[in-house]
């Protein structure tokens, strides 16, 4: 009986102090990241989502050669090449890609496309896929590949 | 007594208080959901509406135009009466409760509960009670062995827990006739007349009731660390497993005006009710008052489901049966004989 009323006691004090911990944590600042409104802060090789890139003339890097197609582990990707018109080209090379898709519904974001491309035309940016209200959306076309919205991030400064 | 004060001052205050309980429900959820949130370091819901203040709109229109179906196995009727049947007796639990002062309105005296029955607490206890059968139905109906077991665990935890409350009502009956001479039922004569004559001592040993009536209170209605009847770790949803959409949002309401009703009766009971500094000039601050009280012990209840991990389900009976039993009659006896002597 008297073990009993000193595990009251004891148990009474533990709650108590159980509940100082958590008021005192309610003075505190929220930790929550408000992520598209304040920045998010990413490590720099942080892969996110695809970027196509152009030379600083304009024109488009990617040659059509499909290196990034067959390197994909998961078939993410989608590249069908045409000839370069001569007059009014939209690559430096013989060729250019006149579908580009990468389906990120699939992609692993392993990062294999980028290191197999040979003009460093694909890239995986530090952008984070925003989440989508329709599931075709996640299909990123050239025209969305070609010019990223820009997100709202920052570089780790501990990195 | 003609109709206005017979039939329309008390439909009108029916349905003001309904409105207000439902209300309170949804922002009571918003309400836990901000300040759980602060103190786990989180903001909480702010999306919805300035500061989030839409989200239990939000909430309610995904609950309703959630997929409405009704498993093949059931036995219908039952299944969907039973979330009435527990939401009903947490809203009319509240009729007893004097939420302010007498007021007078265009020649009028309105008084600001629904009813002044001599019986208060006994009503109180009896409401309590049938809130039980909306759970044992929910899952007996579902005719599923999870929820069964759920439904009938869920019943013995509010069954044991109304024991010690009763007795503790019991005796700050008993110590009402301190003030009275005579032991009162009525929660209206509790605050109007035992309350502000109270001695200190009364209220020294009325607060020794406190902790022992706040942990029945948070088993009736299995706020957490009591949250068995949730049971999401062992059987799955318990009694509500086979209950979805608004049904299973039903069950919530319930517990949630359940938790403010019990709130208020606390309030009632240890707090002094709408009593506050000002009342006597103006009395509708006394409703003020009240809420403010409300709010805070709701407070109470929301800080303790911060901060105490949830009990095991013997640990939980043997609490009730070995500890808050034996030291609830204790008190009574205590208080037996301290009113015997003065
Ligand atoms: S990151 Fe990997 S998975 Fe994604 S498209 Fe590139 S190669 Fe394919
Ligand atoms: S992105 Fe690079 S690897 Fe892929 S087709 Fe274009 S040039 Fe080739």
């Amino acid at each position: 009986m008297m073990s009993g009323l000193g595990d009251v006691v004891k148990g009474a004090a533990q709650i108590a102090q159980a509940m100082g911990v958590t008021l005192k944590y309610a003075t505190r600042r929220p930790v929550t990241l408000e992520y598209p409104e304040e920045p998010m802060a990413v490590f720099p090789r942080y892969r996110g989502q695809h970027m196509l890139r152009r030379y600083d003339n304009g024109l488009e890097r990617c040659i059509g050669c499909c290196l990034c197609e067959a390197a994909c582990p998961t078939g993410a990707i989608l590249v069908e090449a045409a000839e370069n018109d001569p007059g009014n080209p939209r690559s430096p090379g013989e060729r250019y890609a006149k579908t580009y898709e990468v389906n990120l519904l699939r992609c692993v974001f392993c990062g294999d496309c980028e290191i197999a491309c040979p003009t460093e035309a694909i890239v995986l940016t530090q952008s984070v896929p925003m989440p989508q209200r329709n599931r075709a959306n996640f299909i990123l076309t050239q025209d969305v590949l070609l010019e990223p919205k820009d997100a709202n991030l920052v570089i780790r400064p501990d990195s | 007594m003609d109709w206005v004060e017979l039939l329309l001052i008390p439909a009108v205050k029916s349905l003001v208080l309904i409105v207000v309980l439902l209300l309170g429900f949804a922002y009571m959820t918003y309400y836990e959901r901000k300040f759980l949130a602060r103190l786990t370091t989180r903001v909480g819901p702010n999306r919805a509406g300035p500061k989030g203040l839409l989200q239990p709109i939000a909430d309610a229109l995904k609950a309703i135009f959630k997929e409405e179906f009704v498993p093949g196995h059931v036995d219908k009727w039952v299944y969907i009466v039973a979330p009435a049947l527990a939401l009903i007796p947490a809203l009319v639990a509240f009729a007893v409760i004097p939420i302010g002062p007498d007021i007078t309105i265009f020649g009028h005296t309105i008084s600001l509960y629904i009813a002044d029955v001599n019986i208060g607490f006994l009503y109180i206890l009896a409401i309590a009670s049938v809130g039980t059968y909306g759970v044992i139905l929910a899952g007996w109906s579902s005719n599923n062995n999870y929820s069964i077991l759920g439904a009938l665990r869920t019943a013995a935890q509010m069954v044991s827990y109304e024991l010690p409350m009763g007795i503790i009502l019991v005796s700050i009956v008993l110590l009402t006739s301190l003030s009275t001479g005579v032991g009162s039922l009525s929660l209206v004569e509790l605050v109007e007349v035992v309350t502000p004559d109270r001695s200190i001592l009364h209220w020294l040993w009325l607060w020794v009731a406190f902790p022992i009536f706040f942990i029945c209170m948070l088993a009736e209605t299995s706020r957490s660390p009591f949250d068995l009847p949730e049971t999401e770790n062992e059987l799955v949803a318990g009694f509500q497993t086979e209950y979805g959409g608004i049904k299973f949002a039903l069950f919530f309401m319930a517990e949630y005006i359940h938790v403010i009703t019990a709130s208020a009766i606390m309030v009632t009971v240890f707090f002094g009710g709408w009593q506050g500094p000002f009342v006597d000039t103006l009395p509708i601050l006394g409703v003020f008052w009240f809420v403010a009280k409300v709010i805070l012990v709701l407070g109470l209840f929301i800080w303790v489901r911060a901060s105490v991990p949830r009990v095991r389900y013997d640990q939980l009976m043997s609490f009730c049966w070995k500890f808050l039993f034996p030291i609830s009659l204790v008190y009574l006896a205590i208080t037996a004989v301290f009113v015997a002597l003065t």
